[in-house]
């Protein structure tokens, strides 16, 4: 990967070449974007199939079932977020980089989202809509999704520089990251549900911003200490 | 001052200091426990809501509390090993895991004993302590989970130990977005009286019975240490003249 | 002494909680004790090893 210049590049530059990288290969694999969000819709037409299709209990659990639903998806989606950089050697040469390894971290997470987070928002509404949920509602579960699989992606990818290369990773990932992810969950899927009622949404709105944003400052050094750890 | 912390950190002293210090955690710890049970059970005025019952406070919280202190000694010991490179401060960390794990899991078989009477079912979501206690039990899990995982002791300290301090800063956010959960349906909570609004009669047992089970605490986990201390020192010299010698039984 | 058994009616679930915590700081201490003894005997059994093969 050059890049014509003499001097290293800088940290912008580093910065976005992880995640034009990413999204690169996330490109020219579809089905790394495509099947998390298939698993997504899936979960969520599981829930009508098995508890029924009484339109009453549906609307009161729509919020709730998206948001577990999008919980599992991007669990599903930060299995590989290392996974073939570890195994092809990339992971190295992230750690030996010039530029600071949080910052490539967050570079990867970023891009993470973007590939997995961001669609799941866009596709959201078409799955809310078998839910019965009114517009208002529809309006804030996608905020609420918005800043849920930030802070997923910025958590998960701690989970994921954990667990790279570990035999039966993939369970124990979700086991990690579950437990740690519920307060996302939790003001995520109420908030949606205060909106379906007509109650305030500002104060869940509020908390998952401020969430995000404590996420974005800390997680990516957690991710970094986490991947020179595993690469040992 | 140093030079004492200096001395404790090497695994040979630390293991026979231990040995002297765990009959003075005992035996406070013994006595303070049997006080607060008798007390607890028969001396404390029966409460005005709850009867009986509500005796059960002088378990349930301790528990509580001790599944928290855990994660504390956990969390700290597992940062200052990381951060200092210090070996015995990651024994440390990997003893009291699951410890804490049991005094959490205690916690939820007493709190869900005590619902029964109370709210007329084995298990209450709208309690948010019972709730925030599951999910730290689940940390608990993952963190002894990650552990296993990994073959390599230094290594599994280390990434042990990013987790640990992961879930602590995550701990208070847990506990408080499971308060703002139950408070949007009124939700019934178990201990009724937290602070000092409670008689005397009934708060010393119960201050007894946390300190006490502190002190056991404290006395189990440096016999976990102990052990911890033993395995990932068994190669060295003095392991082996110790174990040779004495005939060390434990 | 059957009053003092009987909880005021709540008997089962005082006496079970009490019992319970018992039983778990017994396992605990088993387990101490257990888990010492075995990494104890693992290294006896490891030096003799290596003894018999000098």
């Amino acid at each position: 990967m050059t890049n014509g210049e003499n001097a290293t590049p800088g940290l912008w530059q580093g910065f976005v070449a992880v995640i034009r990288r990413d999204l690169l290969l996330a490109w020219k694999r579809p089905g790394d974007i495509l099947n998390p969000l298939f698993f997504f819709a899936m979960v969520c037409t599981l829930f009508p199939l098995a508890v029924g299709p009484s339109s009453e209990q549906l609307s009161l659990s729509g919020p709730g079932i998206v948001w577990v639903a999008a919980l599992l998806a991007t669990l599903l989606s930060l299995n590989s977020l290392f996974l073939s950089d570890f195994e092809d050697g990339s992971l190295d040469q992230l750690i030996l980089s010039p530029q600071p390894l949080p910052l490539l971290a967050l570079g990867k997470t970023v891009a993470h989202w973007l590939s997995a987070g961001l669609p799941l928002v866009l596709v959201s509404p078409l799955v809310a809509v078998t839910f019965h949920m009114p517009g208002r509602t529809v309006g804030v579960m996608m905020l609420t999704l918005t800043f849920g699989t930030m802070s997923l992606s910025l958590l998960g990818a701690i989970g994921a520089a954990l667990t790279v290369g570990l035999h039966r990773g993939t369970a124990l990932l979700s086991l990690l990251i579950l437990p740690l992810a519920m307060p996302v969950l939790i003001f995520g899927a109420r908030t949606v549900a205060l909106a379906a009622a007509d109650d305030a949404v500002s104060a869940g709105i509020y908390f998952l911003c401020a969430y995000c944003i404590l996420a974005l400052s800390l997680a990516p050094f957690a991710t970094a200490a986490a991947l020179k750890i595993s690469n040992e | 001052m140093w030079k004492f912390l200096h001395k404790l950190a090497s695994p040979p002293h630390f293991y026979d200091l231990s040995a002297k210090i765990i009959p003075w955690f005992i035996v406070p710890g013994a006595i303070l426990v049997i006080y607060g049970t008798i007390a607890g059970l028969f001396y404390a005025p029966p409460d005005y809501q709850q009867g009986d019952a509500f005796r059960i406070i002088y378990v349930h919280v301790p528990a509580a509390y001790l599944s928290m202190l855990a994660y504390t000694v956990m969390a700290v010991s597992a940062g200052i090993g990381l951060i200092w490179r210090i070996k015995l401060s990651h024994a440390v960390a990997a003893g009291a895991a699951p410890l804490g794990a049991w005094f959490t899991f205690l916690a939820l078989i007493t709190g869900s004993i005590w619902g029964r009477p109370m709210w007329g079912t084995w298990w209450e979501w709208g309690d948010p302590r019972l709730t925030s206690e599951l999910i730290m039990l689940f940390l608990y899990f993952g963190y002894m989970a990650l552990r296993a995982a990994i073959d390599d002791t230094a290594k599994a300290d280390k990434a042990s130990a990013v987790l640990a301090l992961v879930g602590a800063v995550n701990i208070p956010i847990i506990h408080f977005s499971v308060e703002w959960w139950s408070s949007l349906h009124q939700g019934a909570t178990l201990v009724r009286a937290d602070g000092p609004a409670m008689p005397t009669e009934m708060l010393y047992p119960l201050l007894a019975m946390i300190l006490g089970f502190s002190f056991i605490f404290g006395a189990l986990l440096l016999g976990r240490v102990r052990s911890e201390v033993l395995f990932r020192e068994r190669r060295s010299r003095w392991v082996r003249s110790l174990v040779l010698s004495s005939g060390e039984q434990g | 002494m059957m009053e003092v058994l009987a909880m005021g009616g709540y008997g089962v679930y005082v006496w079970s909680s009490f019992g319970l915590t018992l039983i778990v700081v017994i396992i605990c201490v088993v387990q101490v004790k257990r888990r010492h003894r075995q990494v104890v005997s693992d290294i006896k059994t490891r030096l003799r090893a290596m003894e018999a093969d000098q």
